[in-house]
């Protein structure tokens, strides 16, 4: 026993001796620079580099697998996080920490002037083709620029908005699809005059980025950078006349006013209380997996519109990738988010495995080929959702989305709970001085 | 959320188990036993209570145990309490999640609490003896500076805990989380409760007499005479570990060293434009709690000590 222990002692010491030892050569060899360690160098400089990849679209890790086959030199490991704003709260923490943060990113659009105002995101400019650039939407492109020479990230998927319907209820109610805003609402009037217990949608007080994408359909962009100087717009014109419209569905009790993503909004998708949703391209996959049983029985359309000569939509969502300022091989991340985002058969893997749609516009006729499961009764789906795509308008984001965002879920949540019109529009007005405020109060330059 | 009624149960049921007099011979009060068959009878109210208690705790547990056996669809669609076929296929689903990640959490937990739990305990019982049975200058300040330490909660300091932790490098690793669970505040205030009730003077001063060092007395005498206070410190240091969500979740980036809670929560937010995957994290959600109460059932009996402590430190 005594001996047997002695015996792992010392193993263990030589062990230790061994990688002290093993260390020390190798630093030597470092040190001694070309010389004869010449060899040693070379497999130092061509030994894989090791990349982590912060996402949260689901199966990323079997497209990631297909780049890890073919590049034994640079090798990726996905670390799934919480979707959206945590991960990015991670980040921050991690940035400000000084270590921690992974090389590669996900990063939703309206995120990325937040992560570059504090120093998250690496310029990449010069590691990404300029041919890249010109294979996405202006208005995408624009979003991981952010205006300038600079680039942030490569976009992943975008989110244009569509109007989702259970067809076969339209039918049964003889209603047809609202192509305006006001044919939407009589719509909704006559889907709750119905089954006073069946909405045709709900007013979610939780999702802003629903709320915003609405906004942007209508004109409205809530944040304007001119030069350094930062401005807010959220009380535009456009802004509250989506609030009045809502807050007037909402007030005449038509439309519910129950948040989405909710264990009670998927029971009225699935007992088909909820009978129709504004939502975005990716709605298929959130469908099939909330409410399995209704498939079929959905359909796309064009959102409503204010101007119907003039269609247009808005975005809800979609992400781009990008290598974060602690990275230490920011050339060969970008590599590989360029090649994640536009190489053809790797998007074709992101809309197979992670159900999204790509914003590479080269790649989409292949990758998009056939409808989604969940909707292979509608065969044009992603014709359709294309000729949406070109009516997106443009927005742009501002450096405080995330205070936005809260002011939306405080004031509009008070507003849709009491079912008020007039809250409704006092709602934007505190979205707008909240934003403001902040703004002016983190030190940006602000022009009013 | 899904620990508190599993834990609370046993709480429960250990009390008549205690008051029969099995598990203490030797009690003084042999006549207790007798006197409460004979005289007393439950009244209704006080049954009616207990039982509207036990309800309250076993509900929620009786919700995981019937969801989980509902497939994804019919989670939202059929009777809340009535239970499907599903179980198996859930389970299987979770096992082939990024091939069985979901395994790698239990045991990621299982570590975290185990081990941290562990170190707890011998830094607890060191430092509670230190302060039970020492004289030394600036006791009182340390003690006090306990007794506030337990009123802070663990939540506030987990930001200054990974700042502190990314400037030597360790951020993501196990020790990120392992580190800050090994100082309990609480843990050391109890075992300085138990040092000073169950460890006599005269027997520390026999000790030494007998040419004992400090290290023997406190390792050979002091610690058996303290087990039964110690296994309550780890009870209360394992469930919290394995509860903890904010520490790990700010320290942890890579998901292959993730406990349990951080993993399942991931598997809610997946952003908008992707499903909650409910049903995974139901079933994940039951198969977490399986081991805590298994570990209670098997040192339940020492809560009666905790319970009789408790009733002295509160």
């Amino acid at each position: 026993m005594r001996l047997t222990t002695g015996t792992k002692v010392a193993a263990l010491l030589a062990t230790t001796a061994l990688l002290a030892a093993g260390c020390s050569s190798s630093d030597a060899g470092d040190s001694a620079g070309s010389g004869d360690a010449g060899d040693s160098g070379d497999t130092a400089a061509a030994g894989p580099v090791d990349l982590t990849f912060w996402t949260w679209a689901p199966n990323m890790e079997k497209v990631v697998d297909l780049w890890n086959a073919e590049n034994p030199d640079i090798q990726v490991t996905v670390n799934k996080q919480d979707g959206g704003d945590p991960a990015v709260t991670k980040l921050l923490t991690a940035i400000k920490a000084g270590s921690g943060a992974p090389d590669i990113m996900q990063a939703e659009y309206q995120k990325i002037p937040t992560l570059v105002s504090s120093d998250a995101l690496a310029d990449i400019a010069g590691n990404v083709g300029d041919d890249v650039a010109s294979g996405f939407p202006e208005g995408v492109w624009n979003g991981v620029t952010l205006g300038s020479d600079a680039v942030y990230a490569v976009p992943q998927d975008s989110g244009p908005m569509e109007f989702y319907y259970r067809a076969d209820v339209f039918e049964e109610l003889g209603l047809d699809v609202p192509t305006t805003w006001e044919e939407f609402a009589d719509a909704a009037r006559t889907v709750n005059e119905a089954d006073s217990d069946m909405y045709l949608g709900t007013f979610s007080a939780t999702d802003a980025g629903w709320f915003t994408g609405l906004s942007q359909q209508a004109g409205a962009s809530w944040w304007g950078i001119d030069g350094d100087a930062w401005s807010v717009d959220i009380d535009s014109e456009a802004t509250k006349k989506v609030a009045d419209y809502w807050g007037g569905l909402v007030e005449e009790g038509v439309i519910d006013n129950k948040p989405m993503y909710t264990p009670e909004w998927n029971a009225a998708l699935n007992d088909g209380t909820q009978i129709g949703w504004l939502s975005a391209v990716w709605a298929p996959g959130v469908l099939e997996g909330n409410a399995p049983d209704t498939a079929g029985t959905w359909e796309m359309a064009a959102m409503p519109q204010w101007d119907a000569s003039a269609p247009a939509t808005g975005n809800w969502g979609g992400s781009a990738t990008g290598v974060t300022t602690q990275s230490e091989h920011p050339e060969q991340a970008a590599e590989f988010i360029t090649w994640l985002n536009t190489d053809q058969e790797a998007v074709n893997a992101l809309v197979k495995e992670a159900g999204i749609y790509p914003a590479y516009t080269p790649a989409q006729a292949e990758a998009l080929a056939e409808p989604p499961a969940f909707f292979s009764n509608q065969e044009n789906f992603y014709e359709l959702a294309g000729e949406i795509a070109d009516t997106a308008g443009s927005f742009t984001y501002g450096p405080n989305v995330n205070v936005a965002f809260s002011a939306y879920n405080d004031a509009f949540g008070k507003a849709a709970e009491s079912k008020s019109q007039a809250e409704f529009l006092d709602a934007v007005d505190t979205m707008q001085s909240t934003t403001l405020d902040d703004l002016k109060n983190s030190g940006f330059n602000v022009s009013e | 959320m899904t620990t508190h009624a599993p834990t609370s149960a046993p709480r429960a049921g250990s009390r008549p188990a205690a008051s029969s007099g099995t598990r203490r011979p030797t009690s003084p009060r042999p006549g207790r036993k007798a006197d409460r068959g004979v005289g007393e009878r439950p009244s209704a109210v006080s049954t009616g209570i207990l039982l509207l208690g036990a309800a309250y705790c076993l509900l929620p547990v009786l919700w995981v145990v019937v969801a989980s056996t509902k497939s994804g669809g019919e989670l939202f669609s059929t009777f809340t309490f009535a239970p499907s076929t599903h179980l198996l296929d859930n389970v299987g689903d979770l096992n082939a999640y990024r091939d069985g990640l979901f395994w790698r959490w239990m045991l990621n937990t299982a570590i975290y609490a185990g081990v941290g739990a562990a170190l707890s305990v011998i830094v607890s019982a060191m430092a509670g003896y230190a302060l039970a049975k020492y004289r030394f200058r600036g006791k009182t300040v340390v003690f006090n500076l306990l007794l506030a330490g337990v009123l802070v909660p663990g939540v506030v300091l987990a930001i200054p805990q990974y700042l502190l932790l990314a400037q030597i490098g360790l951020t993501n690793t196990y020790w990120s989380v392992l580190l800050p669970s090994i100082i309990s505040p609480y843990g050391i205030y109890l075992a300085r409760i138990y040092a000073a009730a169950s460890v006599p003077d005269e027997i520390v001063e026999a000790a030494r007499t007998d040419g004992a060092s400090e290290a023997r007395t406190f390792a050979a005498i002091a610690v058996p005479m303290m087990l039964p206070g110690l296994v309550t410190v780890f009870l209360f240091q394992f469930v919290a570990i394995w509860n903890n969500f904010m520490l790990p979740y700010i320290m942890l980036g890579d998901d292959k060293l993730f406990p349990l809670t951080v993993g399942l929560s991931g598997l809610l937010n997946q952003g908008a434009s992707q499903p909650a995957l409910y049903t995974l994290v139901i079933t994940g959600a039951l198969l977490s709690i399986i081991p805590l109460v298994g570990l209670f059932l098997l040192l339940q009996r020492f809560w009666q000590v905790d319970l009789a402590a408790g009733g002295v430190k509160a």
